[in-house]
């Protein structure tokens, strides 16, 4: 069997004195998509900022593509450069166009020569199906395709893992569908994908995991059709209750 | 559409309703007048209020600026046109002192020169299709060029021109090499010094708190004496740098502590969404700051950069202080120092207001430019 190409041990974090993630073991092999779930405030994103080392964890290890996480700025750029991740709030840049949001990392990160930058970018446009937008500005797009430009940005460094950190939650509803159209087909194209989401239907299609937390921990881990029909936990039937329930 | 049809139109299934132009507006001078000037009875009655303080001084400041006024170097004329009309012939008469102060007579060629060469440097620096590497490759030989005629030599080398020290330059060029050198120069230490304050280190972040406080407590005056005095006593003899470098670097260290507190204004726009996302792509500190944080920063604070930028043009007026003439201290030098045209002081100091205000209006205009430049929606 091949190694978890992200390993969390024994991993613990605190905001000052409130303890956000206990004791999280997690590991997930190359290739699987998971779906993390859970009230706000459990942890679920803290736990996936750990990955990409936007966040420090103080106690535990965890283990990104074979690279420990720790003080070290070099290792923690070679886990940036495997790791790809997309934010609630899109974060694209606005004063360049998206063309360049996308080129930038490539060039100035990936050493890639422009016209070659230029290409891949324009593939993965074309990939998230906003080619036709490549010289506009961010702030000229819907959020929808906004957050569709996120997405490609962050495959332009061609990364083994993307992390999606609630992709859809600032979204207007008819724009929704067209994010989750194109996570669908990248979850088809076997790239490892963590991605916190409150999208059940989301869960239900594509992960092959669903891990639900609740106040720091992880309570319960299962296939989405274990998950959704027995949950295991009072605290989860709670929960799905709440979210399905409307 | 008359108001049958609109009264049709509700008792109809909802249908898609034909975009149609806006209403036309009214164009023309007049119709601008009346909209703009008398469009209510409060905005009537200050138009007319304005309109007649006009009319009441325009004649009088018409008549005193040109009609009545003297326009040949002679200073009998003027003293007799005296509180009727200006005497514009001060200007005619000194304006070489004026525009190169002590610059000797016969050399003056050299710093005219100088000047137009500085002028076109900034000129094409402000323009896009010259922003390459042909523009620093130019700006070091203007300088070279600039210094080199201004004083006649390089680092002791003649170039076969008369030497001139440093003392004697003044006038225009001065001020536009004074404040072109020293915005150069703050302009990059006040964003080291911005990004500094917001370091993660504290030693750094306390180094440049430190600048910033001690240097904005203290007026340009008192760091001028203390370039061009007292450093001087600090150095071993004969190791004092020209005092016009020393004065330079006054005037840099005091407006870069300015900047710098304007830069960080603009530093505290940007999201951590932004820093975030730059450090999810692997971006490092650097290049973080340089893509990502300084674009979008600088671009919030532009009229507050051009406003320090335009504060440090004039500023230089206070090396008079120190014996540099620059452009308001030769015009001093130039009329003080002669009886026969003292008492015409006023003109000589609207002709340099004039080239303050072209100079000024210029460089607002440019930041208005700029600003339309850096806005993406």
């Amino acid at each position: 069997m091949t190694p978890p190409i992200i390993q969390f041990e024994q991993v613990n974090k605190w905001y000052d004195q409130f303890h956000v993630l206990r004791d999280i073991n997690l590991s997930v092999a190359a290739g699987e998509r998971i779906v993390i779930c859970g009230p706000s405030g459990s942890g679920k994103s803290t736990l996936i900022r750990c990955i990409n080392r936007l966040e420090e964890h103080q106690e535990g290890r965890i283990t990104v593509a074979g690279i420990e996480l720790q003080d070290d700025s070099r290792a923690i750029e070679a886990v940036r450069r495997q790791v790809g991740m997309v934010f609630q709030q899109f974060n694209l840049f606005p004063h360049l166009t998206v063309l360049e949001n996308l080129t930038l990392s490539p060039i100035w990160v990936g050493k890639v020569k422009p016209e070659e930058a230029r290409e891949r970018a324009l593939q993965q446009l074309r990939r998230v199906r906003i080619a036709e937008q490549a010289d506009k500005y961010p702030l000229q797009l819907s959020g929808g395709q906004q957050q569709r430009v996120a997405i490609a940005r962050a495959l332009c460094l061609t990364p083994q893992i993307m992390l999606f950190d609630e992709p859809t939650s600032a979204l207007d509803p008819e724009m929704i569908q067209e994010v989750l159209d194109v996570m669908v087909e990248l979850a088809k194209q076997g790239i490892t994908m963590l991605c916190v989401t409150h999208e059940m239907g989301f869960a239900r299609a594509v992960a092959d995991r669903v891990v639900f937390m609740d106040q720091g921990q992880i309570i319960e881990q299962a296939s989405p059709q274990e998950f959704f029909e027995q949950p295991k936990h009072d605290r989860t039937r709670d929960f799905l209750a709440k979210i399905l329930g409307h | 559409m008359s108001t049958p049809t609109s009264t049709a139109n509700a008792h109809r299934p909802a249908m898609l309703l034909p975009s149609r132009p806006p209403p036309a507006r009214q164009h023309g001078p007049w119709q601008w007048v009346r909209r703009e000037l008398l469009g209510s009875s409060s905005s009537a009655a200050i138009t007319c209020i304005i309109a007649a303080c006009l009319l009441w001084q325009l004649p009088h400041l018409v008549s005193w600026s040109l009609l009545e006024a003297v326009f040949r170097p002679d200073a009998d004329a003027c003293q007799a046109a005296r509180g009727t009309g200006a005497c514009w012939g001060v200007v005619v008469e000194k304006y070489r002192l004026i525009l190169f102060g002590r610059y000797p007579h016969a050399e003056q060629w050299r710093p005219l020169l100088a000047t137009v060469i500085l002028l076109a440097l900034l000129v094409a620096s402000c323009s896009r299709q010259c922003w390459h590497r042909g523009l620093l490759v130019a700006w070091v030989a203007g300088l070279l060029v600039f210094f080199g005629l201004m004083s006649g030599r390089w680092w002791g080398i003649s170039l076969g021109l008369s030497p001139v020290p440093t003392d004697q330059w003044g006038g225009f060029p001065l001020t536009l090499m004074l404040s072109t050198l020293s915005i150069a120069c703050a302009f990059p230490l006040a964003v080291l010094v911005a990004l500094g304050r917001r370091s993660d280190w504290p030693m750094v972040r306390a180094v440049c708190v430190t600048y910033i406080e001690l240097v904005r407590g203290v007026p340009l005056i008192s760091v001028l004496f203390m370039a061009s005095f007292m450093f001087p006593l600090l150095m071993p003899p004969g190791t004092t740098p020209d005092v016009l470098l020393r004065v330079l670097a006054g005037i840099t260290l005091f407006a870069a502590a300015y900047l710098a507190e304007i830069v960080r204004g603009g530093l505290q726009a940007i999201g951590r969404g932004q820093l975030e996302a730059a450090a999810s792509l692997g971006l490092g500190y650097w290049a973080t700051q340089r893509l990502v944080v300084l674009p979008q920063a600088l671009a919030h604070v532009v009229p507050g950069i051009m406003n320090n930028f335009i504060a440090i043009f004039k500023d230089t007026s206070l090396v008079t202080i120190v014996s540099l003439y620059e452009l308001s201290g030769a015009m001093g030098l130039a009329v003080n120092g002669d009886p026969n045209w003292r008492p015409f002081k006023l003109e000589a100091y609207l002709f340099i207001t004039l080239i303050y205000f072209a100079c000024c209006f210029a460089m607002s205009r440019y930041s208005l430019w700029v600003e339309r430049q850096v806005t993406h929606r």
